[in-house]
């Protein structure tokens, strides 16, 4: 079984987002892995342990920084990683999926998975767009993938846990949701060993495609309405909440 | 070329998501100024669909799609929009628009603009104002090109808008379903045996602030002393800390209790879908600047863990 993953390394939101001109100020952001791609390197490794194959993770490099994930990718159980050298932080989702579907095209997958979505992901998901430059099915929102012969049973989440089973006929591109199990752990020993050891392809960004869409503003939301803040040590605070709970019956 | 605007529709169980009807009713309104018709599509058979305000309504009828498949919707509304070339495509960004929008963007080379919570006409053009990420900033973007796609955020517009009569146009479905590699085995339906959160008045609800499954005892504490139960965001769920039966927001359930007390959730678009419309919302994040700080009613930057263990001591 021959799986790629195509990963996303976005502007990490756990900080501020300092803003630009009309886009994310990008040299003032760390780049991170988008957190579903980890489901999906998951789901990967997971088939190949099952029943056996390749897994290749490959992504764009947008600043130069994406080693530590495929390094990351490989400790995890990763085959190959490969970047394709952009370094361009504002490549938007449609040029990343064109590059992408490109490098992908002559490796012979049998599934390509990418992460259900992105935070970043202001012009659609890279997953099934991938899948419409391949001409290849796309499935998303996924929670499961079990590989039987030339076909998959995928699990699609609606909500609440309800959902669908599907039979996907092999290849196709799979948007993954979560993996059947938590993302595993890689010890940072591990991680460090693959950095020094692992091969790193390099591929050249090839294809052109754009999101069509002109920024004309990009700006921390205007505030409607905000939440009156509780100040205070966290002993005052939780007394504050407490005593709020009680003055509406709901202590 | 036509003016007009194309909502796609999403329905199960015969019945169509609230954000059908939102999008309709915003479609009327882009459809007047843009001089063309709001054009309800429903896809999939085993659904009425004269329900809507819409001008006029296309009706794909067909059994086989009765159950959503990303691969034969992708294919019949590229089919759809090809013939009749409408301004504006409409989806929903939801766990199926998610699926086809995207593809479709790629497909037909037109443009998307996704976390859409807005969506107007200026000097006869479009303008989008998207969320990104995660609620953090908000994009204005105008779609260049002779068609744009546009991926609204459930709970953007008011549902009554949309809500009306409209009989639909029958078309049967121009794909061989013989042909799908995508193929419908059967629904899965929810685990039974847990609580049901969303007929609880009241919810700790835990994010991925919590840090760890050993520390979900004390959010379990905290609400038995609240006489609540604990739900949780969609990173909590995947992490397997708690069951999908206890998750909130897009791809979860969505809640309206009297109190519901978040700790460690920042508030993405996807969560606040599920949770905005609770009577009481308090959070406690250790990031100010935590979007949920914008929707919630009281909140502390603060450590959840001290937070908890204090309130616990006064309880």
């Amino acid at each position: 079984m021959n799986i790629v993953v195509a990963i996303k390394h976005i502007p990490s939101i756990a900080d501020d987002l300092p803003v630009k001109g009309n886009n994310v100020d990008f040299d003032s952001v760390d780049f991170v892995l988008n957190e579903w791609d980890e489901h999906s390197i998951e789901q990967a490794v997971l088939i190949k342990e099952a029943v056996g194959g390749t897994v290749t993770v490959i992504g764009v490099d947008l600043i130069g920084e994406l080693d530590n994930a495929l390094h990351l990718a490989l400790a995890k159980g990763a085959d190959k990683v490969a970047k394709i050298t952009a370094d361009d932080p504002a490549a938007d989702s449609h040029m990343q999926a064109k590059w992408l579907a490109e490098a992908i095209k002559g490796m012979g997958a049998n599934m390509v998975f990418a992460g259900v979505q992105a935070s970043n992901d202001l012009d659609g998901q890279i997953g099934p767009m991938i899948a419409a430059y391949l001409d290849m099915p796309y499935i998303g929102g996924v929670s499961s993938i079990e590989a039987n012969g030339d076909s998959a049973t995928v699990n699609k989440e609606f909500a609440g846990g309800a959902g669908a089973k599907y039979s996907v006929s092999m290849p196709f591109v799979a948007g993954v949701q979560s993996a059947p199990k938590p993302p595993r752990y890689a010890p940072v020993s591990k991680v460090r060993q693959m950095a020094q050891s692992a091969t790193v392809e390099k591929v050249a960004p090839s294809g052109d495609a754009s999101s069509g869409l002109a920024f004309k503003k990009m700006a921390p939301p205007v505030v409607t309405g905000h939440a009156e803040m509780i100040e205070g040590s966290s002993k005052e605070v939780a007394a504050k909440i407490v005593e709020l709970l009680k003055s509406k019956g709901l202590a | 070329m036509s003016n007009d605007v194309f909502v796609i529709t999403e329905h199960m169980d015969g019945k169509f998501s609230d954000v059908s009807f939102e999008m309709v009713g915003k479609a009327k309104e882009l459809a007047s100024a843009l001089g063309g018709q709001a054009v309800a599509v429903v896809v999939g058979g085993g659904v009425s669909s004269n329900v809507f305000a819409s001008d006029s309504t296309i009706h794909v009828d067909d059994a086989a799609l009765s159950n959503f498949n990303p691969e034969a919707y992708g294919k019949v509304i590229e089919a759809l929009v090809k013939e009749k070339s409408p301004k504006v495509v409409m989806f929903g960004w939801t766990v199926t628009g998610m699926d086809v929008a995207a593809w479709l963007s790629a497909q037909t080379g037109a443009p998307l603009a996704a976390y859409a919570k807005d969506v107007r006409v200026e000097g006869g053009s479009l303008v989008v104002s998207s969320q990104a990420y995660g609620g953090k900033l908000m994009a204005e973007v105008a779609p260049e090109g002779d068609m744009a796609i546009v991926a609204c955020l459930a709970g953007s517009f008011p549902v009554e808008a949309g809500q009306g009569s409209t009989a639909g146009t029958t078309m049967a479905s121009p794909v061989d379903a013989g042909s799908l590699k995508v193929k419908f085995v059967e629904a899965i339906k929810p685990a039974g045996g847990d609580v049901d959160i969303t007929a609880q008045a009241k919810l700790v609800s835990i994010g991925r602030g919590i840090g760890g499954k050993e520390n979900v005892e004390l959010a379990e504490e905290l609400a038995k002393a609240l006489g609540a139960t604990v739900s949780a965001s969609r990173p909590v769920v995947d992490a397997g800390w708690l069951p999908r039966t206890r998750q909130v927001g897009k791809s979860g359930l969505k809640v309206k209790p009297k109190l519901y007390l978040m700790l460690g959730i920042s508030g993405a678009p996807e969560h606040l879908e599920g949770m905005k419309s609770a009577e009481l919302i308090i959070a406690v994040n250790t990031d100010k600047k935590a979007p949920i700080f914008n929707v919630a009613h009281y909140g502390a930057t603060a450590d959840l863990f001290e937070v908890a263990e204090a309130m616990l001591e006064l309880l």
